[in-house]
């Protein structure tokens, strides 16, 4: 079925490349995404930030987009069509469709790619990526200080570095705070499904949790919780509208600065492979409008952001301990980027089995 | 509330739209038409209800809009299947396609908007039921509605005239046009009441489950519903059943993983469809019954000969 449904969508997509092969002066910047551009949170933050690249050059270049791309094999033909359709530079917005990326790279050397979450690069493919465990850290801390019950419930999606590494800061976040402070993890094996996240929001509420926060794509979770008026943090996107009195804050991607970024250096000839992995500091993530907490609370949460924007605060700074006892990082040791980019373990606290 | 009454309670929101998708295309299967555009049709219903439900203020009237919406969107699918004679298979995975990018169209402008969830109604006397009565009698329209489908299908499928003669023109559109029973017309009916399930099914999605409009916000239930019917062999209580179970198993794999139990989430997640599939093919395994109960001729066009 999503065979059928993403070969009609490609061949849409050609036909309509063909009627705007005309404008040959126009960079063309392509977009792959995992899930619709309206989807409140992921997939829309990205759209948001080619709007962005868009409005930034305006008649000089061309943003075609492709949603709903399955990962798996799948991709490669989505990515490919959108390649051989001449584009400059490919964005592939899914940690999942890595290799697929890879692959498609080899044959269009000319084209740069440029996938987002990934940890696997060649010679015309970038990755990029955002720090959000910076943000979890700071929800971690607002999370410890705001649960009566010191339980706070994470809806995961799949367990990848990416998610893990989340999990682990905002456990750590919080146990700077509380140090009996405990996480329930629901891992719902699944980015977006409203339906599947809500059941997970109720399940984690049912057994005790105060607190709630989501590693997927939908506002479902936000909306249980504002129904069952406990407190919730969004994702990808503010969702304070589907939690008004119920979002704490949100880690909000703020993509766009990435892409003009890239695309002036793509225009200017200075484009080359690097693993990027901006942070808060460099305005690829901001937190939401911190609400529906006391002052103190918000004054905590605002300083530790400002820390970690200058530096001051490494969110993975020892002593931590994994979750089977041993020790991981000593008093005041950092942990380095290839550790957390291939996080496969739990730190102490989180309530949960890591699924291998 | 205890902890059995929280999970029961997820139960029925999870099984309400299957159940209600399922017993609408047992009923065109039953007449010998396949129609794989449930989800197309599921999430039709789901956008119309929302905006209807917006435009109105009145989630009832947003139940009105979700089924007439799933009702005319199959009505396409009779069209092209029945009248034009078009391969079944085919038009109902267009159908499907069709159905989720064009609902992504019209939601557009309600996307993120927050809905208004449609209230429950406590059935009085029955609801101060210890247990039982705020489980199964303090629900909203929609459940109610989705359990009487399942009883009156039944009953009109293997009681009535009309039902035996809709279950002949499954069996042998032929012999049933011979003995003077419109088959084009009874199909025509089958189908759309399949298409006003599934677009209820999708009305309870969009101001039930998850009182909002997202796209794609069906994520492959209506495959499921599909699935369902053949795994009950078109039986209306098996499909009940298919659905509750199906419904249990996946909300109580999410409390298996909160407890922390150190079960593989994956094998958790798969859990849910390898536990309905293997009961409801122990349920049927009788394989006379089954053969009985499969629509003969399911998926076979018909053209009446002059």
């Amino acid at each position: 079925m999503k065979k059928l449904l993403l070969a009609l969508t490609t061949s849409a997509a050609v036909l309509g490349f063909a009627a705007a092969a005309s404008a040959q002066d126009k960079t063309k910047i392509c977009f792959i995404y995992v899930g619709s551009k309206t989807d409140g949170g992921w997939t829309q933050a990205h759209d948001i930030g080619r709007q962005a690249l868009q409005a930034e050059f305006g008649d000089k270049i061309e943003t075609p987009f492709l949603e709903n791309v399955p990962e798996g094999p799948d991709a490669e033909r989505a990515i490919e069509r959108m390649a051989r359709s001449g584009c400059a530079m490919v964005f592939t917005t899914s940690f999942g469709f890595m290799d697929a990326t890879i692959k498609v790279a080899e044959k269009f050397p000319d084209v740069k790619f440029e996938h987002a979450t990934g940890f696997k690069t060649a010679p015309n493919v970038a990755t990029y990526n955002s720090r959000f465990y910076e943000g979890r850290y700071i929800q971690g801390q607002i999370a410890a200080k705001m649960s009566q019950k010191g339980v706070a419930g994470y809806i995961a999606s799949f367990p990848i570095p990416e998610v893990v590494m989340g999990i682990n800061a905002f456990v750590h976040g919080a146990q700077s705070v509380n140090p009996d402070f405990k996480v329930k993890v629901i891992w719902a094996n699944t980015w977006f499904d409203p339906g599947k996240e809500a059941d997970a929001a109720k399940a984690l509420i049912d057994q005790g949790v105060d607190i709630l926060t989501q590693h997927t794509d939908t506002t479902a979770p936000m909306q249980v919780a504002a129904e069952r008026g406990i407190k919730a943090f969004g994702q990808a996107s503010d969702m304070i509208k589907a939690g008004p009195e119920t979002q704490l804050t949100a880690i909000v991607d703020t993509w766009g600065n990435y892409y003009i970024k890239r695309t002036k250096q793509l225009m200017d000839g200075t484009w080359k492979s690097e693993q990027i992995w901006d942070g808060l500091k460099d305005g690829i993530l901001t937190m939401a409008p911190y609400t529906n907490m006391p002052d103190d609370v918000k004054k905590m949460a605002e300083e530790t952001e400002a820390k970690i924007k200058s530096g001051e605060l490494h969110p993975y700074t020892g002593p931590i301990k994994k979750q089977d006892g041993s020790e991981w990082l000593k008093e005041g040791e950092t942990a380095d980027d290839q550790t957390l980019l291939g996080m496969n373990f739990y730190i102490a606290g989180v309530d949960d089995k890591l699924p291998q | 509330m205890g902890i059995l009454e929280a999970i029961l309670l997820t139960v029925i929101t999870a099984a309400t739209p299957l159940v209600l998708a399922s017993i609408g295309e047992l009923v065109t299967e039953r007449a010998g038409v396949l129609n794989l555009g449930v989800e197309g049709m599921m999430i039709m219903g789901a956008v119309l209800a929302f905006a209807a439900t917006q435009a109105t203020g009145s989630p009832y009237v947003g139940i009105l809009a979700g089924i007439a919406g799933g009702a005319l969107f199959s009505l396409l699918f009779g069209f092209l299947t029945l009248t034009l004679v078009a391969n079944q298979v085919a038009t109902g995975l267009a159908l499907t396609i069709l159905g989720l990018g064009l609902s992504g169209q019209i939601g557009e402008p309600y996307v993120g908007m927050s809905g208004t969830k449609l209230p429950q109604i406590a059935i009085p006397l029955l609801s101060d039921i210890p247990y039982l009565g705020p489980i199964l009698f303090k629900q909203d329209l929609i459940f109610y509605i989705s359990i009487a489908l399942v009883v009156g299908v039944n009953w009109f499928l293997f009681r009535s005239r009309a039902g035996l003669k809709m279950r002949a023109i499954g069996d042998n559109h032929a012999s049933a046009h011979a003995l003077g029973i419109g088959v084009i017309r009874t199909r025509y009916l089958a189908v759309l009441f399949g298409g006003a399930c599934a677009g209820l099914a999708g009305a309870q999605l969009s101001l039930v489950y998850t009182p909002q409009w997202v796209e794609n916000m069906s994520a492959g239930r209506g495959w499921i519903a599909l699935a369902l019917v053949v795994f009950a062999s078109w039986r209306p209580w098996r499909v009940l059943a298919g659905g509750y179970l199906f419904g249990f198993v996946s909300i109580s794999q999410l409390h298996a993983q909160a407890l922390g139990l150190g079960i593989p989430s994956q094998f958790l997640s798969a859990l849910p469809y390898l536990a309905t599939v293997v009961v409801l093919v122990l349920i049927s395994h009788n394989r006379r019954m089954t053969l009985v109960n499969t629509p003969a001729s399911l998926g076979r066009p018909f053209v009446p000969d002059r």
